[in-house]
């Protein structure tokens, strides 16, 4: 039996939340458009999009220079918040970040050069073969740097990759899949790999050396054989608990409360048909009706600030990105650690007041001199006017009343001419900020 | 997890990151004018919290005082709570360095390029086959006044050493994987308030999973100084009325998630209220009678006791260690700096605390969620391991071990040291001793576990 499919009306509202889930959020317009394509059409299209195109305002930095994502603090993650932001395949861009968090690695132990050599990885595989993707992550000179693969020599073998292939990537703690034995055979069977160092260059030169390997007869899984790194991976993809695990996890990046039973057992056996392929069962995942009638997912603060941007149709023009994104919870290229980030521990006091920073920044461009800007003393355009500023996206009853009650207080307060004639743009800068930062827009 | 040798890098990255957010406060409007800067300034608790209630009906000018103002005079003028501060040493710190038995013939065996030699540390009084690590001299100090308690050998029957999952143990305070509440934040739910998100309290860009709850409100910033909330052409009545609007953005939604982003604004709504004192200074504001280190973490335990000393009603505070304690690899310099920091600004809290008059309200509990191995790794290193070293630290501190060294001759299975006292005993002990709080309702089979005198 095949995964359910959602049948309901296909209008702006459920594209929109399409985009977000699949991408980063709509260009101003863009939902509309992939509505008139109903669900199926719209789904072929984010997930065969075709050759990448970049539009919109090329990327600088606040002095107006280019980009140098290899050589100055910061710019790798601007480089790729700019895909994000003008991109035109937005699912691509998006498992791009799905694999980042799955494969968790973080820069601090590499450099920008080999971060961006992983994240070509990602995206070149971003909808292909999860076994290959496996194998070339496991030789991937970042992630050997990361989980110590080239420290696991044949005379002192390190447990630290052969652990979190297993326990993070393919199979899954606590569900008795593995044993401690089996993580120290697979690090005998993952030595070998080595690289040198250069001065100007850190490491270099990322190269499976034969004598630094283990050939000795491994026992993984109850399984005997001379294994090798690659059998390591063939291993964990053929674990009877794999295909639970990687559709557990694929499903929770776009839908935030678990799969229903046969969903997830239809998904699991078109994941094995398809011999190990992403795109058929994300392809699934964006059909299903929890998608679109279930609740709302918390976006992440690449997702969310990207998303501001898109909808503004602004480009990447300041580092303050860089660290606003750090203080909401999520650096790129700077996971907190190899399990990559909790997707339900986004909000809290802390990340909630850095979401407000980046939605003040965001806005900052547009910010409206009270002196010279003439708008109406009227609730509902001035509304209007801060929804039209950020992508007309679709407002919950709740927030607009809340929005409302805020411009007719306000209003009221103006009790003398110069109040009259400068508080509709003070309000309208304020209506921007609080739209921005509203729990809608926090949510898809 | 990574091996070592980037906590210098995570270091300034992290400093950087502090310049941002500083330099995003720098010349902002003051959102809330005409407050005075209460920490250390002399003021007493309850004239603090008088002004608080002036700050509140200046801002919101409305003449009625909402529920949170009440909430937090009521708990900030009742009787000074007991506060427990939860430390964490992230990636497994090494027992066997923190307190090394430095003549031991088979530590000098397991460890041919990573023993530590006796002369290096001081000798730990209580069990003299052990020494402390050197950059541990602040804590021996401190112990040798009485005010630490060292746990040599903390963990729990049948360890795992996967880093999520014994780190998860240790937060939600039972070896249960699907507990999702942390073991402080259930203790909140218990006897805390629904009205004062600052008792339960995450010095950290997000909240700490320890102190998560599941009914009360708690709270995460980085430090107090930052939480103000500005928004470009916006000022003066338009400014206050947009600042009221957060609160009834955060009223509760149908939808489950929608419902959890309307939390965080509502949460961060009182909390704004709450900080709006602190919100003026940049972290000067502190008065602080002692000198810190450099860095977030003495900045972060500096803006702790600057809040204690000012009233604000804190009870449980969680905060992580600087420091990359996952040494795989090149374990001498990367724990050596971690140490360093952590136990110099451990020592300046507890003078500062002392100098204020308010050590006897506080204990600090310092933990990693495992030990490492025994035997070293060949990479300069160390893998992961179980039993662990733990500091319980203040005035009121008994000041004697818990459990003894088991030493290294007789090991687990894996090669690892064995537990001689249980995490789950510890809490308890300080559920019960501490908070005079039933451990049975936090800690799930609370009566299983050995009870340890905790306190003088």
């Amino acid at each position: 039996m095949a995964a359910p499919v959602y049948r309901g009306h296909f209008g702006k509202p459920q594209a929109e939340r399409l985009l977000w889930r699949a991408g980063f959020g709509p260009r101003p317009g863009e939902a509309e458009r992939l509505a008139r394509l109903g669900l199926h059409g719209a789904v072929h299209k984010l997930t065969n999009p075709g050759r990448e195109r970049l539009r919109g305002p090329k990327p600088h930095d606040d002095d107006g220079h280019p980009l140098a994502p290899f050589d100055a603090w910061g710019h790798d993650q601007l480089w790729w918040l700019d895909r994000m932001v003008r991109t035109s395949r937005p699912l691509v861009e998006r498992m791009t970040l799905v694999w980042h968090d799955w494969f968790a690695t973080s820069e601090d132990v590499s450099n920008a050069r080999l971060m961006i050599r992983q994240n070509q990885l990602f995206r070149k595989h971003a909808l292909g073969s999860f076994s290959t993707l496996l194998q070339d992550v496991t030789k991937d000179p970042a992630m050997l740097l990361w989980l110590s693969g080239t420290d696991n020599t044949k005379d002192s073998p390190n447990e630290n990759y052969g652990r979190e292939l297993m326990e993070l990537f393919t199979i899954g703690a606590d569900r008795g899949g593995y044993t401690e034995r089996d993580v120290r055979e697979q690090a005998r069977a993952l030595t070998g790999w080595r690289n040198d160092w250069n001065d100007n260059l850190g490491a270099v030169n990322f190269r499976f050396d034969k004598r630094r390997h283990d050939p000795g007869v491994k026992k993984i899984f109850g399984k005997r054989g001379h294994f090798d790194w690659k059998d390591s991976c063939r291993l964990c993809v053929h674990h009877r608990l794999h295909p639970s695990f990687f559709v557990t996890k694929m499903w929770s990046y776009f839908i935030p409360t678990p799969p229903p039973k046969g969903t997830q057992l239809a998904l699991q056996r078109l994941y094995v048909h398809h011999g190990y392929d992403v795109k058929p069962v994300v392809a699934a995942i964006l059909k299903h009706p929890a998608l679109y009638t279930g609740p709302r997912m918390v976006k992440n603060p690449a997702v969310y600030t990207a998303g501001l941007l898109r909808g503004m149709r602004r480009g990447i023009d300041t580092l303050a990105w860089t660290w606003l994104m750090q203080l909401a919870g999520m650096s790129l290229f700077y996971p907190p650690n190899v399990a990559g980030w909790d997707d339900t521990r986004w909000l809290d006091t802390a990340t909630y007041h850095a979401r407000w920073e980046i939605a003040s920044r965001a806005i900052r461009p547009h910010v409206l001199d009270s002196d010279k800007a003439k708008l109406p003393a009227n609730a509902t355009k001035l509304i209007r006017n801060a929804e039209h500023l950020l992508g007309s996206p679709t407002v919950t009853a709740q927030t607009h009343a809340a929005l409302k009650h805020f411009v007719k207080v306000a209003l009221a307060d103006a009790d003398q001419h110069w109040k009259r004639t400068s508080y509709p743009a003070l309000i309208e800068n304020a209506l921007r900020q609080l739209l921005a930062a509203s729990p809608d827009l926090l949510t898809s | 997890m990574p091996d070592s040798c980037h906590h210098c890098n995570e270091f300034s990255r992290a400093s950087f990151v502090r310049r941002g957010a500083a330099e995003a406060g720098r010349g902002l409007p003051a959102i809330e004018a005409g407050m005075p800067l209460p920490a250390g300034t002399g003021l007493d608790r309850r004239t603090f919290v008088t002004r608080t209630f002036g700050l509140a009906l200046s801002v919101y000018g409305l003449g009625k005082l909402g529920l949170f103002d009440e909430g937090i005079a009521r708990a900030a003028s009742g009787p000074a709570q007991p506060v427990l501060v939860s430390v964490f040493l992230p990636g497994g710190t090494d027992s066997l360095s923190v307190l090394y038995p430095g003549n031991d013939s088979t530590y000098r065996r397991l460890r041919p390029s990573l023993k530590l030699d006796p002369a290096a540390g001081q000798v730990f009084t209580e069990d003299t086959r052990l020494y402390w690590h050197p950059k541990l001299a602040p804590l021996a100090t401190l112990h040798g006044e009485g005010k630490v308690s060292v746990m040599p050998a903390v963990g729990y029957t049948h360890p795992d050493q996967s880093h999520f999952t014994s780190r998860h143990f240790w937060e939600v305070g039972a070896t249960d994987a699907r507990l999702v509440s942390g073991w402080m934040g259930r203790y909140l739910d218990h006897a805390g308030a629904m009205d004062n998100p600052l008792q339960g309290l995450s010095l950290d860009s997000q909240l700490q999973p320890s102190i998560a709850s599941t009914k009360v409100p708690v709270a995460a910033l980085w430090a107090p100084e930052d939480y103000s909330f500005y928004a470009p052409g916006v000022w003066g009545q338009v400014e206050n009325r947009m600042l009221e609007t957060i609160g009834s953005l955060g009223a509760r939604r149908r939808d489950p998630f929608l419902n959890q982003a309307a939390a965080a604004t509502a949460q961060s709504d009182r909390l704004r209220r709450q900080l709006a004192p602190f919100a003026q200074g940049n972290g000067n504001g502190y008065g602080s009678p002692v000198t810190y280190p450099d860095g977030d973490f003495p900045h972060q335990l500096a803006g702790l006791a600057a809040m204690l000393a000012a009233g604000l009603p804190l009870r449980c505070v969680a905060v992580s260690a600087p420091g990359e304690y996952d040494t795989h690899s090149d374990q001498p310099n990367a724990l050596a700096d971690g140490l360093d920091t952590t136990a110099q600004s451990l020592f300046a809290f507890q003078r500062d605390l002392e100098a204020r008059g308010l050590a006897g309200r506080v204990l600090t509990l310092v933990w990693s969620e495992f030990g490492r191995r025994a035997e070293e790794n060949g990479s300069n290193g160390t893998d992961h391991g179980a039993a662990g070293t733990a500091f319980l630290i203040g005035t009121r501190a008994r000041g004697q071990m818990i459990g003894e060294f088991p030493g290294v001759t007789r090991l687990d299975d894996d090669g690892n040291l064995v537990a001689t006292s249980d995490f789950r005993g510890i809490y308890s002990s300080l559920l019960e001793q501490w908070f005079n709080q039933d451990a049975g309702a936090v800690i799930p089979g609370a009566g299983s576990f050995a009870r340890t005198q905790l306190l003088k």
